[in-house]
């Protein structure tokens, strides 16, 4: 287990130096000279610019600026933003508790839906019950998440006005306005996640039933019940954990979407208005904290598939 | 012997067993799976409309009238104008151009990129594998959304770039494929002989290869354009794709946010059409996939 986990860890480290290689030249790809888009007004002082490029280190040879921004970053130093004038770190850290919150409620929806929906069609197999499961999950595939959610506050929150359809209140705030505010974006960044997971359980949970053991199982006279649920789902959950955890990335995909949708004042907003604001440093960052906690939940995930699958615990 | 054999049984005679290629197996798969050939009707039907979209409708999608600002679905216009009095449907045609080329350009930069870098990784191996599979793995890791999203706010907001980094945010999907289908076939028994003659290894690479990896791409392409609509709308509705007043449903649908409550139907036809384009996608990828690799069923 532990050799398991520094093999992981030992794999992590050149995929999080090239992920940074990668967020560096990121900013190569601008147009123009970025000292011109900070300086803003004052982009016609010769002065100015040259101060500007000596702070930013955009005089140096681009290996020279790659290590000390890196240096930068292992020293938990993102950068400033150059909107707001706040570290970059500082500004992510307001952000990520939002996004979290959003992130975990979505995923919770999606492990509610897409599991119990994979197992009903997996166990009515090619009957009318897995037809709908896999309709639903299709189209659960095909629907843009940020037009589930227009749709969603058309009719939740205009034609009924059943919940808010934008804002967001802090859980230590108000925990009942809270949930209010963020069920309906969740539902909505949990959907495809949801169809996802249906489809693993499907899958896992039709090799499982075709196991040995699940015989063994039935032919013991355990209810049907039983033997889906205490024997095949079990088995079945291992790969589903993994492939579930694979899925992390669209949720921070689909989280820019939805936070712009209801206006969440989250970590996907927060990328985008600094798009638009030309703040390089912010979106920069956004990049390389998401891949570093995508990465680190992966590790996460693979840990846990080693705990809870008995065949590879002693490993 | 086995002629004779054959002669001699009346029952092989009356039904001659006629010789079909794999691809032509593989398309008689394909057909026999209904929602999958739906999927691809309403494919052509959309390419059809984007080509014929001047011969199909009579309205100018940029075209503002300030008489018919945000009139309800009626038989002029049968799904209502826009906030600058635009036909709705109109730019819904139009918008399928937009929405058809980017998810098609998209894939073709991901697949020209993936494709031979897969190719080349897995029939390398060594460090020519390590170090491209590295890459890829630091690439997805950055969620394809947002890769996209900085890559196209780094490059500037149009269709154009939009369709550049959506197609290089998809390229490390492809190169997993190309280079896991590389590894199998490399194995067969052909590859062997044809190294074994004395081929040079980029000939036996494309020549015996990269043919018979194609299923996977095909089916990884059409999945990809699936999801690559879908990222053109989301960059779109973000204002990071096509500009206004070009018409694209992610666009449309930006704007139609702010008259949720006045005119709905603006905010209905263009997902409609977006969910209707993504889902033929995928089932044509769906049933690709079931009709070239039918144990995976």
């Amino acid at each position: 287990m532990r050799g398991h986990l520094g093999t992981r860890i030992a794999q992590i480290i050149p995929t999080l130096l090239l992920v940074s290689v990668l967020v560096f030249c990121l900013q190569q790809l601008m147009p123009g000279d970025p000292a011109l888009v900070m300086a803003g007004e004052e982009r016609g002082d010769p002065q100015v610019l040259a101060q500007i490029r000596a702070e930013l280190w955009l005089d140096r040879p681009l290996p020279v600026q790659y290590l000390h921004w890196m240096g930068n970053v292992l020293q938990g130093n993102l950068g400033f933003s150059w909107r707001i004038r706040q570290p970059v770190s500082e500004l992510i850290f307001q952000k990520l508790p939002v996004t979290l919150q959003l992130g975990s409620m979505a995923f919770l929806i999606a492990v509610l839906i897409g599991v119990p929906a994979g197992i009903i069609a997996a166990v009515y197999r090619n009957r009318p019950l897995d037809y709908v499961a896999n309709a639903i999950g299709l189209a659960g595939l095909s629907t843009p998440n940020f037009w589930l959610g227009i749709m969603l506050i058309l009719l939740v929150s205009v034609q009924w006005g059943l919940l808010p359809p934008s804002g967001y209140v802090p859980l230590t705030e108000d925990w009942r306005q809270s949930l209010a505010t963020t069920i309906m974006p969740a539902f909505v960044l949990g959907n495809a996640i949801a169809a996802i997971l249906m489809r693993h359980t499907r899958s896992a949970m039709l090799t499982s039933l075709d196991q040995d053991y699940v015989r063994t199982a039935r032919a013991k006279g355990l209810g049907e019940f039983i033997v889906v649920i205490r024997h095949a789902l079990r088995n079945a959950l291992i790969p589903v954990v993994t492939l579930g955890a694979l899925e992390l990335g669209t949720l921070f995909s689909g989280a820019v979407l939805t936070e712009q949708v209801f206006s969440i004042p989250g970590f996907g907003k927060m990328i985008v208005d600094a798009v638009f604001n030309r703040d390089y440093p912010v979106v920069q960052g956004v990049v390389l904290v998401t891949a570093f906690l995508y990465v680190m939940l992966n590790l996460v995930a693979d840990v846990l598939y080693v705990v809870i699958n008995p065949r590879l615990r002693g490993a | 012997m086995s002629t004779t054999t054959v002669a001699a049984s009346p029952a092989v005679a009356r039904q001659p067993v006629v010789p079909r290629s794999p691809s032509q197996l593989a398309l008689r798969r394909f057909l026999h799976r209904p929602v999958a050939v739906a999927g691809l009707v309403v494919i052509v039907l959309f390419i059809g409309v984007a080509i014929l979209a001047p011969v199909i409708t009579p309205y100018d999608p940029v075209q503002t009238s300030w008489t018919a600002i945000r009139k309800a679905p009626s038989l002029a216009h049968w799904m209502g104008t826009d906030e600058n009095g635009r036909d709705v449907l109109a730019r819904v045609i139009y918008g399928a151009r937009a929405s058809l080329l980017a998810g098609v350009v998209a894939v073709l930069i991901a697949a020209g990129i993936g494709v031979p870098a897969g190719l080349l990784a897995g029939f390398s191996g060594g460090w020519v594998d390590s170090v491209l599979s590295r890459i890829v793995d630091a690439m997805l890791a950055c969620p394809f959304l947002i890769l996209a999203i900085a890559l196209a706010a780094f490059l500037g907001p149009d269709l154009t770039n939009a369709m550049i980094a959506i197609g290089v945010s998809t390229a490390p999907r492809f190169m997993r494929v190309a280079r896991a289908a590389t590894l199998d076939a490399a194995s067969n028994d052909y590859v062997e002989a044809a190294r074994a003659i004395g081929n040079p290894g980029w000939r036996v690479a494309v020549r015996h290869v990269l043919p018979n990896i194609v299923p996977p791409i095909m089916v990884q392409g059409t999945l990809a354009i699936a999801a690559a609509i879908i990222a053109e709308a989301s960059l779109s509705f973000l204002g990071l794709g096509q500009q206004p007043p070009a018409p694209s449903w992610g666009s449309m649908l930006n704007s139609a946010q702010r008259f949720l409550t006045q005119a709905p139907w603006l905010a209905v036809f263009p997902g409609l059409a977006i969910f209707l384009a993504v889902l033929s996608f995928n089932l044509v990828g769906d049933g690709l996939r079931d009709a070239l690799d039918p144990r995976g069923r």
